[in-house]
């Protein structure tokens, strides 16, 4: 039986084209592979091998009936911006100056996609293949006014980056924000990326990140994902580390009505090093996907991965990790762990690590584990004095601690503390 | 204090508690001696209200409330402090966290205020010293990693925390060594009053040199059996078990 092909990709383009703006900065031969990719593949649904708990084409189909772009222009961002930070925000998936903070950090350069000179133009889109995914193709085609950051060589940001990305609508709509983000040699800097997402109206984000971390560079990067029912995302991350570089990211999804997460790294060259850290709550009918994929291509590198997610209502929750031991990724280390904990017998999670090892002389290890609460320390506790509810958060919290503790920028770190207990 | 009247209690088809009654008034140490799955823990738990145990038959009066109609947590509000047999870990709860959680929920039970930071670290000081806890273990989390004996102590350092009305300490005096099991007994008699009572659950005699009941009551086959003095005790140590099993067998025939 063959499938019959969804139009939703063609709907969108349909709707979408006469409102965006020209992507004047991709050239017009990866714009074309783009749009034909997207025509060709659709987008996908559950019988997508990769996509299987994450039926998207179903989403558009059901929440995103009558794309309008009715985009609203946001005037005031104060509220969450952090003390000691340098913020930059993005509405829509286009970088708004005015919203911005002045950049006076030494080493950083900010250029608007546009305003790159041609030859710095070809980074973009140099790292996310437009013929691997039909988001990143979708990003392409439609992709917003980003910007390059890029962190000279040598050079220590003083202050962390504080990326905030605003989606806000009166209507359906789809936006597609995009970044390339570079560190030089032996340059260091945290950046921390949240999504909110603040209108009446329903709002897909398609997020397109491309991260260069240089030789013995080091980027500690923060996704802070709190979009509520409205926000329906995306979010690939495209990371390739250089020769001593090392990657963190920590990702917390406190809400949001679907959250897809492709983390991809490609340690791409000797001793050098990724840390993956992952931390969901979803409740409702919510459905946070985290897809991370370590492509270890050279020797002597190492990789870890921590995704823990407590699932409440009937949501779902997915891990799925995949690490990729090429050949000449002798002496690769490898780690990945996903702790589960269901609040509700309709539930579910679905872990699936995937190890593909063509080297020979590696260490990779996996675990997964899923559980309810423990209802003996729940009596324990209830013995003490304390209430059911109050019992459920100290354990909770005492679950979620071990991804929240990697946050080393204290301001985030109390933000989300406080947000994620609201959250249960 | 309480009064237990014909408790029956059961998990699954299992009956374990077949009609307990017993008195406790304010003032007096009571001591719960008898055989191993004799009913002892279960007898303690389904006071505590583990949900697991189902009461059958019987009720339960705590200071002229309905016990058994209470949850566990409001029971503990109530004034009932259990200290485990098996006391539990709990990984990324720090105890002080922990305490101060339980503190708080017991005062707002009473419709009290928290209690200011300063106050609870000098009742957490003081009480450390009274059970000669290692304050490292106070800032780690809760049992985690604990040696046996530390865990005991620190169902007793809870207990003079939190000030219960009734306390039922579950073969508390088990895995300590000669100086902890003193040191149990000294934060027991200091605590003790005429207001508060004493269930102690033991298999020995000298945990009772330390802490001297005033009665002692053999529980066996889910019923206490015989209740006496002090003497009681030492009569089970010389003697055991024996005569109480061949009394029970011969009645069961
Ligand atoms: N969850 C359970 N499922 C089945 N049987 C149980 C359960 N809990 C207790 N029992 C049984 O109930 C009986 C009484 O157990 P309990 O723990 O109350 O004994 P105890 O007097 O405290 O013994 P010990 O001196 O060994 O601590 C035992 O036979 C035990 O196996
Ligand atoms: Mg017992």
């Amino acid at each position: 039986m063959i499938a019959e092909k969804s139009n939703t990709a063609q709907l969108i383009i349909d709707k979408i084209s006469s409102t965006a703006e020209k992507v004047d900065f991709i050239d017009n031969d990866r714009l074309s592979k783009a749009l034909l990719y997207l025509e060709n593949k659709g987008i996908p649904n559950n019988k997508h091998e990769d996509y299987k708990y994450c039926n998207i084409d179903g989403i558009f189909k059901k929440e995103f009936k009558n794309i309008e772009q009715k985009l609203n222009v946001v005037s005031d961002v104060a509220q969450y911006k952090l003390k000691d930070a340098l913020t930059l925000v993005v509405v829509n998936g286009n970088y708004s100056e005015s919203l911005s903070d002045k950049l006076i950090l030494k080493g950083l350069h900010l250029t608007a996609f546009s305003n790159l000179d041609k030859e710095e133009k070809k980074l973009i889109g140099s790292l996310a293949n437009v013929e691997s995914d039909a988001f990143i193709a979708l990003n392409t085609a439609f992709s917003g006014a980003g910007f390059h950051l890029k962190i000279e060589d040598n050079e220590q940001l003083q202050m962390p980056i504080h990326i905030l990305y605003v989606s806000s609508a009166n209507s359906e709509a789809l936006v597609n924000p995009r970044n390339v983000i570079e560190l030089g040699k032996n340059a260091e800097a945290t950046i921390i990326e949240e999504q909110i997402c603040i209108g009446t109206g329903k709002v897909f984000t398609n997020f397109l990140s491309e991260k260069f971390v240089g030789e013995n560079a080091k980027l500690t990067s923060y996704t802070f994902q709190n979009e509520g029912a409205n926000g329906f995302s995306v979010n690939t991350n495209q990371v390739t580390i250089n020769r001593y570089g090392k990657y963190d990211n920590t990702t917390v999804t406190l809400s949001g009505s679907l959250v897809r997460n492709n983390h991809n790294v490609v340690l791409a060259a000797q001793n050098c090093e990724a840390h993956l850290n992952g931390l969901f709550t979803t409740k409702n009918n919510q459905l946070v996907d985290n897809h991370t994929l370590m492509d270890h291509q050279m020797p002597n590198c190492e990789s870890n991965e921590l995704y823990k997610g407590i699932i409440n209502d009937k949501s779902t929750g997915v891990f799925n990790g995949k690490i990729y031991v090429r050949k000449d990724a002798q002496k690769t280390n490898a780690y990945q762990s996903s702790k589960n904990i269901l609040l509700s017998d309709d539930a579910t999670i679905n872990t699936k690590p995937q190890l593909e090892i063509y080297a020979d002389d590696v260490k990779c290890s996996h675990g997964t584990s899923t559980g309810k609460i423990d209802e003996v320390a729940v009596f324990y506790l209830n013995a003490r004095g304390i209430g059911r509810e109050s019992a459920k958060k100290l354990l909770l919290n005492a679950f979620a601690q071990e991804v929240i503790n990697k946050i080393e920028v204290d301001e985030l770190k109390d933000k989300i503390l406080n947000l994620f207990e609201n959250e249960l | 204090m309480i009064t237990i009247k014909n408790l029956h209690a059961s998990i699954g088809d299992k009956e374990i508690l077949k009609g307990i009654n017993l008195e406790i008034k304010a003032g007096e140490i009571h001591a719960i001696m008898g055989p191993n799955g004799s009913g002892k823990s279960t007898l303690a738990s389904v006071l505590a209200g583990r949900e697991d145990y189902e009461v059958t038959q019987g009720e339960v009066i705590f200071n002229g409330k309905n016990l058994l109609d209470l949850a566990a947590e409001d029971r503990a509000r109530e004034g009932l402090f259990l200290a485990f047999q098996y006391p539990v870990e709990i990984p990324g709860v720090s105890n002080i966290n922990f305490l101060k959680t339980a503190l708080n929920e017991i005062r707002a039970y009473h419709g009290q205020e928290e209690m200011p930071a300063k106050d609870f670290l000098a009742l957490v000081k003081e009480k450390q010293k009274l059970v000669e806890l290692d304050g490292k273990l106070t800032n780690r989390s809760v049992n985690e990693g604990f040696s046996g004996g530390e865990k005991k102590r620190n169902e007793i350092f809870q207990m003079a925390m939190l000030n219960p009305k009734l306390a039922v300490l579950d073969e508390t005096d088990s895995g300590l060594d000669i100086d902890a099991l003193r040191i149990v007994a000294t934060g027991v008699n200091a605590l003790k009053s005429k207001d508060n009572a004493f269930v102690v659950i033991t298999h020995y005699q000298r945990l009772l040199d330390y802490i001297v009941p005033d009665f002692v009551h053999i529980l066996y086959n889910g019923k206490i059996v015989r209740s006496g003095g002090k003497e009681l005790a030492l009569e089970l140590e010389a003697k055991g078990y024996d005569e109480i099993k061949k009394q029970f067998e011969s009645l069961e025939k």
